[in-house]
């Protein structure tokens, strides 16, 4: 194997390094245990084309961005970029859509649930606890034949698609730039509390995104496939590479200040142990049948995965549903319409588990 | 010739699951392998290696690769 990322000191460093960034964009502007945090930071890009109103949660958020494009960049620079589609996009949708709402349910979704941990949130086990769960129930449907079909060839220009959308909303920030104290600049929303309005400086978040984007197109890393491997496979591989970006960012916490160990009062988390943990058992078993976390979604659009981005796409509007209808939880806890919301999931992803399988 | 596993344009696992389904019905021997991804070869390979198996050949073949896996008696 001449690809150096995909081998197991590769993922090991790959993981580290994600780790080590991610506590220092928290450092250096960013929400607290919020380095990255993809279901988030598309949750806010959503509010920031003013597709939600949430106002604490609107910022275009660069860093995913940089995924797309440097996973783009690196599926080029290796000859690795395979334009293909056609893979059950209306169920990638679906899950797409579900995967948010149950993230939101949580307030995070696998990467800031590692994030979390790392920065002494103990809700976050009850997360990671509730995303293996899912992901295990999900390895119940593969085991069975659940399948979504081949995905196929498709033309160059479709594989551009998704990276060239990324590429007009880094424009669509240069045109309308942050103004301070200003919750709009042009069409562009831009939250001045909250969450929303923490967040490094733009050409920072860009550049981390961009090295994250290029390491994890070599290296696969994949949060969903981590532990996926390991119950399914009993394979280790991705796994080591989510245990040490969680103990790099605990590390480099506790170097910068940002360890504060804890259940109560930790930033943007609730205390409602059970909704953490089926919040994130909507969001694992997700994931899980949509084959990759949503980091791993946007890696795959960016090397060409037109069904990847059908599914990113399906995150965006489980994003404005979840603030536009109040499913998403608040620091005071999860709602009504959101635990109704995460049933109507739950279930929609079970019914597609056990009528997508083929008789193997 | 062995068994042929057509796992193009399929997601993650499928391409290694559908390995190792093979390499459960069939103990030892030649089993080759189509998939459309780098991810996919890697995967299948690393896969198959955890099983005693070896890859005996990677080729390129149309927008893909074909992989030979041999496991000896």
């Amino acid at each position: 194997m001449n690809n150096v990322l995909a081998t197991k000191r590769g993922i090991i460093g790959v993981g580290i390094a994600i780790g080590v960034l991610a506590s220092l964009l928290q450092f250096w502007g960013n929400p607290a245990n919020m380095g990255i945090c993809v279901a988030c930071f598309v949750r806010d890009i959503t509010g920031a084309l003013g597709l939600h109103r949430a106002p604490v949660v609107q910022y275009l958020r660069p860093e995913i961005m940089g995924f797309v494009l440097g996973s783009f960049a690196a599926a080029y620079a290796f000859k690795e970029f395979r334009p293909r589609l056609g893979s059950a996009p209306i169920v990638r949708f679906i899950l797409g859509v579900f995967a948010m709402i149950g993230a939101l349910i949580f307030l995070g979704c696998p990467w800031r649930a590692v994030l979390r941990l790392a920065g002494g949130d103990f809700n976050a086990v009850l997360g990671l606890l509730g995303l293996a769960a899912g992901i295990w129930i999900g390895t119940r449907f593969l085991k069975s034949g659940y399948n979504l079909g081949s995905s196929h060839k498709t033309y160059t220009s479709v594989g551009w698609i998704f990276p060239i959308i990324m590429l007009g909303f880094l424009i669509l920030m240069f045109f309308n730039p942050m103004l301070p104290g200003e919750s709009k600049s042009g069409i562009i929303f831009y939250s001045v509390e909250g969450p929303g309005s923490l967040h490094a400086p733009l050409i920072i978040s860009l550049v981390v995104g961009l090295i994250i984007g290029f390491l994890a197109q070599r290296s696969r890393f994949c949060t969903m496939g981590a532990i996926r491997d390991l119950l399914l496979f009993k394979q280790t591989h991705l796994f080591v590479g989510l245990v040490s970006l969680a103990v790099a960012a605990f590390v480099t916490n506790l170097a910068l200040k940002q360890f504060n160990p804890g259940f109560a009062n930790q930033p943007v988390a609730h205390t409602m142990h059970i909704w953490n943990f089926a919040g994130m058992v909507l969001a694992g078993l997700a994931f899980t049948l949509a084959g990759g976390c949503p980091g791993r979604q946007l890696f795959l659009s960016g090397e060409g995965d037109g069904d990847a981005s059908v599914f990113v796409i399906g995150m965006i509007v489980g994003a404005a549903f979840a603030h536009n209808f109040g499913l998403a939880s608040s620091g005071a806890g999860a709602t009504t319409a959101g635990i109704i919301a995460l049933f109507i999931g739950l279930i929609s992803c079970l019914l597609i588990g056990f009528t997508m399988r083929e008789s193997m | 010739m062995g068994n042929i596993i057509d796992a193009k344009g399929l997601s993650c696992p499928q391409p290694v699951i559908l390995t190792l389904n093979a390499i459960k019905k069939q103990k030892s021997g030649e089993l080759v392998i189509l998939v459309d991804t780098d991810t996919a070869k890697e995967n299948v390979n690393r896969a198959a290696t955890a099983q005693g198996w070896k890859a005996a050949d990677i080729q390129p073949e149309d927008n893909g690769y074909r992989l030979v896996l041999r496991k000896e008696n």
